[in-house]
């Protein structure tokens, strides 16, 4: 309990900004696969599902890493919040765009 | 009566998992709204059931994604070998029809990315709900940002267990 209250806003800062760039990173590969050919192949991870597996993946450990190195730089530290939660929150839009598909598909070969 | 262990997969995934996460939300959305300031002391047992309730959620979402793209959708994308009785492979099935065939470049597409959002977006909330504690009442940006986030997880999931309803109506799993 005087742990919680002697929180800085710092990792909560974290865990959203950092849900914001795992978001964005499958908006990106979404899009980035649709448009050139070598990355989709690429990111076919586990064959039968296709290029989603590597999609997923990679936004999920996008998700992870960031989370791990955000954490620890924000631990005890006050940030600007309201900056960082308007940055996610444009991070987030872009991964709603990127995975729509009449947005991708306008990079479709 | 008979059901196949893929028609069996694809109601765990869509009908199990995906309405309990659409149950959870209402509760969860309404709990955080009612923390204030004044209420300190009401909130501390409110709070430790939002901890359980938002943790069991991100799990359901978590379960909901693996069990939905590494089963229920390969056995969707399956490619028919030459001659098969397309309604045995749905993504074939629909694209073979120009008038079913947004139901998998739009639908499908669509929500199997998508989906993928919820449990990431959920998961930072779950941690803030219960790194915070009591501590939330008080801060409120971070609480907002809470709501926020979480909204914008229940439009993700939506957008697949409602797609994913009317695929499954269009060209079911067998």
């Amino acid at each position: 309990m005087q742990q919680q209250k002697n929180l800085t806003n710092g990792p909560a800062a974290a865990a959203i900004l950092s849900a914001g760039i795992g978001s964005m990173v499958l908006g990106l590969f979404t899009t980035l696969a649709e448009a050139i050919d070598s990355v989709k192949k690429a990111l076919v991870f586990y064959n039968p599902v296709g290029p989603l597996s590597g999609k997923t993946t990679l936004a999920v450990v996008a998700w992870l890493v960031a989370w791990i190195i955000l954490g620890s730089l924000w631990k005890n530290k006050q940030v600007g919040f309201t900056g960082v939660f308007a940055a996610s929150l444009i991070l987030i839009v872009l991964g709603l765009i990127g995975t729509f598909p009449p947005f991708f598909e306008m990079f479709s070969k | 009566m008979v059901i196949t262990l893929r028609e069996l997969w694809t109601v765990i995934h869509g009908m199990g998992l995906g309405s309990l996460f659409f149950l959870a939300f209402s509760g969860i959305l309404v709990t955080l709204w009612s923390l204030h300031p004044e209420r300190v002391a009401a909130a501390e047992q409110r709070i430790r059931q939002l901890g359980f309730a938002i943790w069991t959620t991100a799990l359901i979402l978590w379960a909901t994604v693996i069990t939905g793209t590494y089963t229920v959708y390969i056995w969707y994308r399956a490619k028919p070998p030459a001659g098969a009785d397309l309604t045995e492979f749905p993504r074939s099935y629909l694209l073979a029809s120009p008038d079913r065939a947004g139901w998998h470049t739009f639908g499908m597409e669509w929500k199997e990315h998508v989906a993928w959002l919820a449990p990431i977006l959920v998961t930072a909330v779950a941690y803030i709900i219960v790194r915070y504690g009591t501590k939330l009442v008080e801060e409120d940006k971070i609480r907002k940002a809470v709501v926020v986030l979480f909204s914008i997880a229940f439009f993700a999931a939506a957008v697949a267990v409602i797609f994913g309803a009317f695929i499954n109506k269009m060209a079911p799993i067998r």
